[in-house]
C-alpha cells in the first residue's frame, strides 16, 4: 500500500516541487510568510561573521568546555592546523582519491594541503540553510570549526575546495534519542556505538545523544562512565548522553547533582511505564521534576500508563494472544495520551520543562499541541518509525517481521498517523525528530516468541531519520527547508544546550555539515544499510533526499555512499544546565508565580473538639513501583487497620445537632498543634 | 408503565390529590393536564379527570408541574476526620424538600477496614429513621481489593446499589491506584454497576500541600492553591482512559472547572460512556471567596475539588449542562459548622470539606440556565431529575410525571423570587455560601410520596418517612452501549506458524536478572513476593544449547536449527 503511494508521489510531485527552490538564482529564497528573510539581510550578517571570526578568534561563541575545546582555543591564529585528536587520524591519501572520484560533488583541489590533512576545507557555491534563513555563501572550515561564512572569502592557499553546485549546505543532524548500548538480558544491541554512529553518519546525522540506561540497582554515575568509555572508544561522531533514572530515591539525588554539575549531562529520562521496574509514581515524578528543575535539567518522559499496560498485558496473555500483535493491543493509544497529559500536568505544577520522548500517536501529539497552546513548556519528539510507518505490521503473518516493529509506545495502527505527525512537526507543535534507534537482532527478539511481553523493544531509524523527514514533509510541501533544519538539528541543539556549537552553520560553530541532495531517490533495504540488524522496518519504502556529503568535525566522513569514518573519533559533548530555550520562560514564571497567603486576623470563634484520630500508617495505594516501596506483601491486609470511625464515639450519647462540644475560649484554643 | 411499585401499600394511606390547571413538564415534552394522585403514586393524567369526591385539589394555574428533583450527590452522614456533618439525614432531607428535591442519593463512606455491607446497613438504618424524603445510596469504596467482590455482588444483586465511588485523591487515605481502579471498573462492569470517581490527582495534591504549608500558607486559600484546576482535569482524563480500557461506564462527581468539563465533553464526542455532574456551588459561585479576609467565610467554601477562582466557570458549566455535555446536577451537600471547620484554622488541610447546596440546587439551575435562555423547561427537568433517574435506574419510577410513577411532584413557580440566607434556610448551618444571592424560580408546593410536604412556604415533614429506593443493575441508558461494545471489542491474535528462526540464548544472569523493559517479572533481588508477578513463571531461557560452540557475528549465542527447535515450551 505504501509502495503504491510512493510511486504516485514520485511520478507526480517530485519534479514539480523540487525544481523550484534549487534552480532559482542566487540570493533568492522562497518567501514562506512574513518572517522570511529580507532581501540582502544576510549580506551584512555574513560580513559580521567574517569580522568576528578573523578579529576575535579566541572569544568566539562560548560553549561548554571539553578537553578538545581547550586545545582548539589555545591554537594560534589558525595558520597551522591544530593537532589531530587522538584517534581522529586524518584520512589517508587513498580516501581523498575516493573523494575526487565523486560525481555529484566535485573536488577541485587546487593545492595539496601541506601535511596531507583535510583540516582546511572550503565549501563553495552552496546554499547555506539554517533554521531561520537560507542564503548562498561559501563556508570555510579549519580545525573542525567553521571559520568564515560569506561570499568571496579570502582563504589561505592549499585549501581543499568542495563544489556544492548550489546544493543545500545544512547543519549536521542531531539525533536526540538513540539506545546503542541498552542492554537486553545482559547482551547488547547489534548496533553498538560504532555501527550506530556509522549508520547515523550515512544518514546525515553528525551527532547523537544516547540514553544511558542503568538498571534499578545500578549507580547512575558508574553507568554513565561505562557508557562514556564505550562511546569514546567506538563512536565515529560526536555524542552526548542522556541518563535514564530507573528509580527515585535519595541516593539518586546526589548522583544527579554530580552528573549535572561535573559531567555535562542536562537531561534525564523518567518512566511512567514498565511497572515494577522503572515506573515512578506521581509523587515520585513530582519530586523528580522538582529536583531536576532546581538543577536546570530537561526532564525526558517515557509517557505510558504502566499500571494499565500491566493489566492489559495480563488480560491479553490470558486470552491466549502471545504474538507481537499483543504488544499494540496491550498498549493502546489512549494510555500514551493519558500519560502525556499527566506528565504535562506534573510539569505545569512544578513549573518545569517537559520533553516527551517518542510521540507515537495522534492523540498524544494533540495533547502536546493543546498544552502548548495553553503555554506549557513541553516539547514533543516523534521518531523515524512513527513518521514513516504505522502499526499495521504488528499483524503480519511473519513473526520476525511483526516483532521487528515492537517498540514502546507502539506504532499506532492508524495509517494516517505519520501524516498527522508530520503536519504537527511542520507547524512547530512538535519540535524534534529522534530515531529511538535500538536495534536487536531477530534472534534476540525471538526470546519473546511465545510471550510478547518478553520481546526486547526497539526499532531502527537513525540512518533513515533525515531522509524520511525530507521525503514526507519537505518534498510533500508541508515544511520548508529551514523548518527541516530546525526539526532535524537546530531545535534539538537549543533544547539540550548545544546551540550554537551544533545545529547551525555560523562562524565559530563546529564543522558538522551535511551537503544535502534532495534529488536522490533510494529504496530502503536491510541489505544496503549500515546498521547491523538483519531487518529494517522501512524495508522497501522509497525515500527521496539523502546526504551527498557529510562532514563531521571538519572532516569528510561520508561521500557518495562511501563512509570514511574512524572509530573513536567521536567526542563527548558536555552540556550545561539551564538551556535558555527551555528555561527562560520557566525562570520568569518562577518569579511571577509566587504564591501568597492572605493575611487575616486570627480566627477566634469556637473550635470543634476533635478526638485525635490515629494516623493511617498505610502505604500509598498509589505506590506503583514495588522494588522501592516497602509494601507489605498482600495489599489487602491494609484493610485490617484498627482504625474505625463507625464504632462508638466519645460523644455518641450527645444528640447530634445541638451536641457539638465546643472548646470556645475566645483566644482560639484548640487541641491541634499549630503548624503555622 | 410496566414497573411494579413494591412498597407503596405499606405507607400510611397517602393523600388523594388532584393537581389542576398546571402545565406538566417532563424531560421530553410539556402539556397542560391535571394529575390525580392516590396512594403515593400517580394514577391519572389528563384533562377532565374523573376523580372520587372529597379529593383535595391543588391549584397550579400558571405554574409548572414537574417531577421532583433528584439530588444525586449528598453526604449527610459521612464523617470527615471524625466530625459528623452538621446536617444529618433529617435536616438535609428537610432542606432538600423545601428546595423541590424529593429524592436524594447519599454517599456511604466505607472507612478502610470496615465491611461494605455493614456500612451500608448502618447508613440505611439511620436514613430510614431520619430521612423525610426517599433516598438511595451510593457506596464509596476507599480501598479496593479483590476480596470485595462478594460484597459488591451482594450489594448489587440483593441490596439495590448500582453505583460505587472511588477516590483518586486523598493520598494514603482513600486513594486508589490506577491498577486498582482498572480492576474495580472491570468488576463493576461485570456486575452492571456504574463507577463514580472523585477525580483529583492525590499525589500531586499531597506534594502541593506540603509545599504550601512550608511556605507558611495555612489559610483556606491554601486549599485552592493546592488543588489547582489541572489536577482535577488530569484525573478526569485518567479516569476516562481507565474506564475506556475497562469498558465501564463512568460518572464523574463534582465537576468544578472548565477544563475538567471540557475533557468530559471531548470524551463524549469520542463516544465514551461518561457522565459529568456539576454541583450547586460550581454553578452558582466561584472560588474567589477563598481569599476572603474573614476566615470563617473562606473556610465555608472549602470542598474538593475546590471552587474555581475563574469567575466565568459557572456560566461555562451551565452552558455545557444545557447542551447535554454534562448531564446531572447535584449538590454535594456536606455541611460542617464553622466550629467544625475551625479545626483547620491553623492548617488548611484539616478543614473538613463540604458546602451546602441541597436546598438551592433547583433554583440555581432555573435562575442561571432557564431564565438566561440557555435551556428550556424540559431540559431543566432532565438535568435536575430525569437524567439522574435514568442513569441510576430509578426511571420511570422517579424523574417523570406519568401514570404509575411515584407521586414526587413539585409545583414550580417560575415567577417567584427568593433570597438565599443562612437565617432563612432549612439547614442548621450558620453560614450559607450563596448568602445574599437572589434566585428566581421557587418550588411553591412539594409533594413527596403523595403527601404535600411544602405548601405556602411551610414545611410539614415527618421524620423517617423516607423510603430506601433500591436500584437494579444494568441501567439501560448506561449499559446498552457497554454491552454492545463488549461483544465488539474482542481482541484477536494472529494465527501464525511457529517462529522457527534462531532464538537468542539468554544466559542466566548471576546478579539480578536485568529485566527487559517489558518483563515485569522477576525483578531485583530484594523484590517482594507480590501477587502480581504473573510473569514469575518457571519460564527460563537459560541452559546449555545445542550449538553453543558456534560463534555468531557479535558473539551472540544463538540456537538456530532451521526446524525451530527451541528450549521454550510452546504456549500455544
Amino acid at each position: 500500500m505504501s509502495d503504491c503511494r510512493r510511486q504516485w508521489n514520485r511520478e507526480d510531485e517530485l519534479p514539480v516541487y523540487l525544481a523550484g527552490p534549487i534552480t532559482t538564482g542566487p540570493n533568492q529564497r522562497k518567501s514562506f510568510g512574513m518572517f522570511s528573510s529580507v532581501e540582502g539581510a544576510f549580506d551584512s550578517k555574513t560580513i559580521d561573521f567574517d569580522n568576528y571570526a578573523v578579529g576575535r578568534k579566541g572569544s568566539r561563541t562560548p560553549r561548554s568546555g571539553s578537553r578538545e575545546r581547550l586545545l582548539d582555543t589555545g591554537d594560534p591564529v589558525g595558520k597551522t592546523p591544530s593537532e589531530p585528536r587522538e584517534g581522529s587520524l586524518t584520512n589517508s591519501p587513498g580516501d581523498r582519491e575516493d573523494a575526487r572520484t565523486g560525481v555529484e560533488v566535485r573536488f577541485s583541489t587546487e593545492k595539496e594541503s601541506p601535511d596531507g590533512k583535510n583540516e582546511r576545507l572550503l565549501i563553495k557555491g552552496g546554499r547555506v540553510v539554517n533554521d531561520d534563513q537560507s542564503f548562498y555563501a561559501d563556508v570555510y572550515i579549519e580545525d573542525g570549526l567553521i571559520k568564515q561564512v560569506g561570499e568571496n572569502l579570502v582563504v589561505p592557499g592549499g585549501v581543499k575546495v568542495i563544489e556544492a553546485n548550489g546544493r543545500m549546505v545544512i547543519p549536521g543532524g542531531i539525533d536526540v534519542n538513540t539506545c546503542l548500548m541498552k542492554p537486553f538480558l545482559g547482551t547488547q544491541p547489534v548496533d553498538d556505538f560504532l555501527q550506530g554512529t556509522k549508520a547515523a553518519i550515512a544518514g546525515g546525522t553528525t551527532m547523537i545523544i544516547d540514553h544511558v540506561t542503568p538498571q534499578p540497582e545500578d549507580s547512575l554515575l558508574e553507568a554513565f562512565e561505562r557508557w562514556q568509555e564505550a562511546a569514546d572508544k567506538r563512536a565515529c561522531c560526536d555524542y552526548s548522553l542522556h541518563v535514564d533514572i530507573p528509580q527515585w530515591n535519595e541516593s539518586v539525588k546526589y548522583e544527579l547533582e554530580l552528573l549535572v554539575q561535573e559531567k555535562g549531562v542536562n537531561s534525564f529520562q523518567v518512566y511512567m511505564a514498565y511497572k515494577d521496574v522503572y515506573q515512578m509514581t506521581d509523587s515520585q515524578l513530582y519530586e523528580a521534576f522538582s529536583f531536576l528543575k532546581q538543577l536546570g535539567a530537561v526532564v525526558l518522559v517515557h509517557a505510558e500508563n504502566g499500571d494499565l499496560i500491566a493489566q492489559e498485558q495480563r488480560k491479553i496473555l490470558g486470552m491466549g494472544i502471545t504474538g507481537p500483535e499483543g504488544h499494540p493491543l496491550s498498549r493502546p493509544e489512549e494510555l500514551e495520551a493519558e500519560a502525556v497529559f499527566r506528565a504535562i500536568t506534573l510539569g505545569n505544577r512544578v513549573n518545569c520543562p517537559v520533553y516527551i520522548t517518542k510521540v507515537m500517536s495522534k492523540s498524544a501529539a494533540d495533547t502536546i499541541t493543546q498544552a502548548r497552546r495553553k503555554g506549557s513548556v513541553v516539547f514533543g519528539e516523534p521518531i523515524t518509525a512513527s513518521l514513516a510507518t504505522d502499526g499495521s505490521h504488528y499483524w503480519s503473518k511473519n513473526w520476525a517481521k511483526a516483532a521487528a516493529y515492537v517498540t514502546s509506545p507502539p506504532l499506532s495502527p492508524d495509517p494516517t498517523t505519520p501524516d498527522h505527525l508530520h503536519t504537527l512537526l511542520a507547524c512547530g507543535d512538535l519540535q524534534v525528530v529522534g530515531s529511538s534507534h535500538c536495534a536487536y537482532s531477530t534472534s534476540q527478539k525471538a526470546v519473546g516468541k511465545d510471550d510478547f511481553t518478553l520481546i526486547p523493544e526497539g526499532t531502527n531509524g537513525v540512518e533513515e531519520r533525515m531522509g524520511f523527514v525530507w521525503d514526507k514533509a519537505v518534498a510533500m510541501g508541508k515544511m520548508d527547508e529551514n523548518q527541516f533544519v530546525a526539526v532535524t538539528s537546530t531545535n534539538a541543539a537549543k533544547i539540550f544546550n548545544l546551540y550554537p556549537r551544533k545545529g547551525r552553520i555560523a562562524v565559530g560553530s563546529d564543522a558538522d555539515i551535511v551537503i544535502w541532495d534532495p534529488d536522490s531517490v533510494k529504496t530502503i533495504t536491510a541489505k544496503l544499510q549500515q546498521s547491523a540488524s538483519e531487518y529494517n522496518i522501512f524495508e522497501g519504502l522509497e525515500c527521496r533526499g539523502a546526504p551527498a556529503m557529510v562532514l563531521s568535525q571538519g572532516r569528510v566522513v561520508y561521500e557518495d555512499g562511501n563512509l570514511q569514518t574512524q572509530q573513536g573519533t567521536g567526542r563527548f559533548i558536555p552540556r550545561k544546565p539551564f538551556p535558555d530555550y527551555a528555561y527562560q520562560r520557566v525562570k520568569f514564571r518562577n518569579q511571577v508565580k509566587n504564591k501568597q497567603g492572605v493575611t487575616r486576623g486570627i480566627y477566634d470563634g469556637p473550635v470543634y473538639d476533635v478526638i485525635p484520630t490515629p494516623k493511617y500508617i498505610t502505604p500509598a495505594p498509589s505506590a506503583k513501583t514495588s522494588p522501592t516501596s516497602h509494601q507489605p506483601p498482600p495489599i489487602r491486609n491494609l484493610h485490617q487497620s484498627n482504625f474505625s470511625l463507625s464504632g462508638a464515639q466519645i460523644d455518641d450519647n450527645v444528640p447530634r445537632r445541638s451536641g457539638h462540644r465546643i472548646v470556645a475560649p475566645p483566644g482560639g484554643r484548640s487541641n491541634i498543634t499549630s503548624l503555622g | 408503565m410496566s414497573f411494579q411499585n413494591k412498597k407503596s401499600s405499606t405507607r400510611p394511606a397517602g393523600d388523594r390529590l388532584v393537581i389542576k390547571g398546571g402545565k406538566v413538564v417532563n424531560d421530553d415534552q410539556s402539556f397542560y393536564a391535571d394529575v390525580y394522585i392516590e396512594d403515593g403514586t400517580i394514577k391519572q393524567i389528563g384533562e377532565n379527570l374523573i376523580v372520587p369526591p372529597g379529593v383535595k385539589t391543588v391549584d397550579a394555574y400558571g405554574q409548572l408541574v414537574i417531577p421532583g428533583g433528584i439530588d444525586a450527590n449528598t453526604s449527610l452522614h459521612a464523617p470527615q476526620k471524625g466530625l459528623n456533618p452538621a446536617d444529618d439525614f433529617y435536616h438535609g432531607t428537610r432542606a432538600a424538600l423545601s428546595g423541590g428535591t424529593t429524592t436524594i442519593m447519599d454517599h456511604v463512606l466505607v472507612e478502610p477496614g470496615t465491611s461494605l455491607l455493614s456500612a451500608f446497613d448502618q447508613w440505611k438504618e439511620t436514613a430510614e429513621q431520619r430521612a423525610c424524603c426517599d433516598f438511595s445510596l451510593h457506596l464509596d469504596i476507599t480501598r479496593w481489593h479483590e476480596g470485595l467482590y462478594e460484597e459488591l455482588e451482594t450489594l448489587v444483586k440483593d441490596k439495590g446499589v448500582n453505583s460505587f465511588l472511588f477516590f483518586m485523591a486523598y493520598k494514603d487515605k482513600f486513594q486508589s491506584s490506577d491498577s486498582q481502579l482498572y480492576e474495580a471498573f472491570g468488576v463493576l462492569r461485570d456486575l452492571g454497576a456504574i463507577a463514580q470517581v472523585h477525580a483529583e490527582n492525590g499525589d500531586i495534591i499531597d506534594e502541593e500541600q506540603k509545599k504550601l504549608l512550608c511556605l507558611g500558607i495555612t489559610g483556606p486559600e491554601g486549599h485552592v492553591l493546592s488543588h489547582p484546576e489541572e489536577v482535577e482535569t488530569e484525573a478526569v482524563y485518567r479516569a476516562i482512559t481507565i474506564a475506556k480500557q475497562a469498558n465501564c461506564p463512568l460518572y464523574v462527581t463534582k465537576v468544578m472547572s472548565k477544563s475538567a468539563a471540557d475533557v468530559i465533553a471531548k470524551a463524549r464526542k469520542k463516544g465514551m460512556v461518561v457522565y459529568g455532574e456539576p454541583i450547586t456551588a460550581s454553578l452558582a459561585t466561584d472560588g474567589s471567596h477563598y481569599w476572603s479576609k474573614d476566615w470563617a467565610t473562606a473556610a465555608a467554601f472549602v470542598m474538593s475539588p475546590p471552587l474555581n477562582p475563574d469567575p466565568s466557570t459557572p456560566q461555562y458549566l451551565t452552558s455545557l449542562l444545557a447542551c447535554g455535555d454534562l448531564q446531572v446536577t447535584s449538590s454535594a451537600q456536606a455541611s460542617f459548622s464553622t466550629a467544625q471547620k475551625a479545626v483547620g484554622k491553623d492548617d488548611f488541610t484539616l478543614i473538613p470539606e463540604g458546602t451546602n447546596g441541597v436546598e438551592e440546587r433547583m433554583s440555581v439551575v432555573w435562575d442561571r440556565a432557564v431564565l438566561t435562555g440557555k435551556m428550556d423547561e424540559n431540559e431543566f427537568v432532565a438535568v435536575t431529575s430525569t437524567n439522574a433517574a435514568k442513569l441510576f435506574n430509578m426511571y420511570p419510577r422517579k424523574g417523570r410525571i406519568a401514570v404509575g410513577s411515584d407521586a414526587d411532584i413539585v409545583i414550580w413557580n417560575p415567577k417567584e423570587t427568593r433570597t438565599v440566607s443562612a437565617k432563612s434556610h432549612n439547614l442548621t448551618l450558620e453560614v450559607n455560601i450563596l448568602e445574599g444571592l437572589e434566585l428566581r424560580g421557587v418550588a411553591s408546593l412539594v409533594i413527596s410520596a403523595g403527601r404535600v410536604v411544602l405548601e405556602d412556604g411551610k414545611l410539614s415533614v415527618t421524620e423517617g418517612s423516607g423510603r430506601f429506593v433500591p436500584r437494579k443493575a444494568f441501567p439501560d441508558t448506561v449499559y446498552k452501549r457497554i454491552k454492545a461494545r463488549s461483544k465488539m471489542a474482542e481482541a484477536r491474535g494472529v494465527p501464525r506458524g511457529n517462529y522457527d528462526g534462531p532464538v537468542h540464548d539468554v544466559i542466566s544472569m548471576t546478579k539480578s536478572v536485568p529485566p527487559t523493559p517489558t518483563t515485569r517479572g522477576p525483578p531485583c533481588p530484594k523484590t517482594q513476593p507480590g501477587p502480581r508477578n504473573l510473569h514469575q513463571s518457571g519460564f527460563t531461557l537459560a541452559g546449555a544449547q545445542i550449538d553453543d560452540h558456534i560463534p555468531r557475528r557479535s558473539a551472540q549465542r544463538i540456537v538456530a536449527p532451521p526446524g525451530g527447535r527451541s528450549n521454550i515450551t510452546s504456549l500455544s
